[in-house]
């Protein structure tokens, strides 16, 4: 079991110096997936005041450190593939602070690219692996099918109406975030709870508005230690707590379909940091369906089961809300090119420093960023502070 | 002309032949372990309730194909080309009366919502495909 006493050392003990996305996101066909990589790279590098000649550990999932450090022509003295979904890259944050404190390096870099829309060549799985075995013959295939699964259990377990009208909620509440990030895939494009409710069946019982954008983007972080994020070009926020774990692979497998594994990864990072869910301004909640944002509030200990329709009631969570949630859109409105998870970290980021624009919140010193991977299969969650 | 891009079929593995072999045969056979007798799905080489046995910690156990809908989806939007002319279909996780969630297909019900209720009693239905391995699939009971 994670020794929270030793976590407790190690908080603070890196700095995110730098965050990015690619030069384009969203539909991005003249791009490969290693180019959005590249890009966000240089991209993070640079809002930190550092050079690609600078990184000395190198973090990435989907592709292999060996094929991203090659391209980016580096060569890492620490090296971190960690691949279990779209939270891998919020568990590099954690791997990174460790590694960091540790010695083993001094300035991270955590990549990701991925043209989930228009990639030419996506990456086949292992037809022999117990997932392809027993779950794709039966069109079980994809995130959409599984977690629509999930979310049916959930809502036999708590009601079927209130958890509608929740997943409508959140759909909603993100949307308007997007309309204020300019890089948003639907920042021009408001939506309504009609909308929501009109939209076309994608496996019941979610609509499209309950799903994920499927966009081509990257996005890249820079981690270093706290003397050296003194010279950060643009300020630097504090790793105050982590946690990571996974407790299946295919959703036929999942321990319990409306408790994911942030039951263990939100408490462990808020205690690690010292701090309870009153103490923080914002929430970056990994979004690869709506489903997904009501069971983590809860799996995160924002509310208890089953509470989480009632604590995303009546637009909480929108622009002006009690409690904002995903400011930058998510991966409903904002981008999600597959592994989102990376640009929970940068919001947040952004948010901290005070560099989010016109979605800025008017306070902001503490957030916490939880990705979730797979099949509702991995969570890694952090806590970040203002330095 | 028409090009089918065929569905994924499943690839046996070692540890789970007698598995597949017994849906060709439309029987379902568990791996049960004998120190704790728990039921298991998918077989593996060792019984996750007992770890510390090994393969000799597993029994063999057909199961007798009594079954509850646990819970399921509609799927509109084919996730795969080999399921573009099945939507709209139903994928399902069942629970066996030996204590296990299966994935699966209810077959024989129309496709709407309100036709299913969780919980519902299944009997399965056996697949049987031409050089490819029988599924198992549900359908009310």
């Amino acid at each position: 079991m994670p020794n929270i006493q030793r976590l407790k050392n190690l908080s603070g003990q890196a700095h995110i110096v730098g965050v990015g996305e690619s030069n384009k996101i969203g539909k991005v066909p003249d791009k490969s997936p290693l180019a959005h990589h590249s890009e966000a790279a240089i991209n993070a590098l640079n809002d930190a005041g550092l050079q690609l000649s600078d990184v000395d550990a190198l973090f990435t999932a989907g592709w292999s450190t060996l094929d991203v450090g090659e391209y980016l022509g580096i060569q890492p003295r620490y090296t971190d593939s960690t691949s279990v979904g779209g939270s891998s890259f919020v568990i590099h944050v954690a791997h990174a602070l460790s590694a960091i404190a540790a010695g083993y390096c001094e300035v991270a870099l955590i990549t990701h690219g991925q043209s989930g829309r228009s990639d030419r060549a996506p990456i086949p799985r292992n037809p022999g692996a117990p997932m392809s075995q027993y779950e794709a013959p039966y069109g079980i295939i994809g995130p959409p099918v599984s977690y629509a699964m999930a979310a049916r259990r959930y809502m036999h377990q708590y009601g079927e109406d209130r958890t509608r009208q929740a997943m409508a909620e959140i759909a909603v509440s993100t949307r308007k975030w997007a309309n204020l990030n300019p890089k948003a895939y639907f920042y021009d494009k408001p939506t309504t709870f009609d909308d929501y409710h009109n939209s076309k069946w994608v496996a019941w019982p979610f609509h499209l508005l309950d799903c994920c954008l499927v966009t081509d983007a990257g996005g890249a972080i820079v981690i270093t230690t706290p003397e050296r994020a003194r010279d950060a070009k643009n300020g630097s926020v504090e790793i105050l707590g982590a946690g990571e774990g996974h407790d299946h692979s295919g959703i036929s497998q999942m321990p319990d379909l409306t408790r994911a594994f942030g039951r263990n990864t939100g408490p462990q990072a808020l205690e690690m940091a010292g701090v309870t869910h009153s103490d923080l301004d914002l929430a970056m909640v990994y979004d690869s369906f709506t489903y997904t944002v009501l069971v983590s509030l809860e799996n995160l200990g924002f509310c208890g089961p089953g509470e989480g329709p009632d604590f995303v009631a009546s637009q909480r969570t929108a622009p002006g809300g009690d409690f904002p949630l995903n400011t930058n859109g998510g991966g409903l409105s904002y981008t999600h090119p597959g592994m989102y998870g990376i640009f929970t970290v940068i919001e947040a980021v952004r948010q901290l420093r005070g560099q989010a624009g016109e979605r800025q919140l008017d306070k902001c010193d503490l957030a916490v960023a939880h990705g979730t991977g797979g099949l509702l299969s991995s969570t890694g969650t952090v806590v970040l502070g203002a330095d | 002309m028409t090009n089918i891009t065929p569905k994924p079929q499943p690839v046996s593995q070692p540890e789970s032949d007698r598995y597949w072999q017994g849906l060709s045969r439309e029987e379902i056979w568990l791996q049960r372990s004998k120190a704790t007798g728990k039921f298991q799905f998918y077989p593996r080489n060792f019984s996750i309730s007992d770890p510390e046995t090994g393969a000799d910690g597993i029994e063999w156990v057909q199961a007798s194909g009594k079954a509850e809908l646990f819970t399921f989806a509609i799927v509109h939007a084919a996730p795969h080309m080999g399921f573009v002319g099945e939507v709209p279909y139903i994928t399902a996780l069942v629970q066996l009366e030996e204590d296990v969630i299966v994935p699966t297909n209810i077959v024989g019900v129309d496709p709407e919502p309100e036709n299913f209720v969780i919980g519902m009693a299944l009997k399965p239905v056996f697949e049987h495909s031409e050089g490819g391995l029988t599924l198992l699939k549900f359908t009310p009971a």
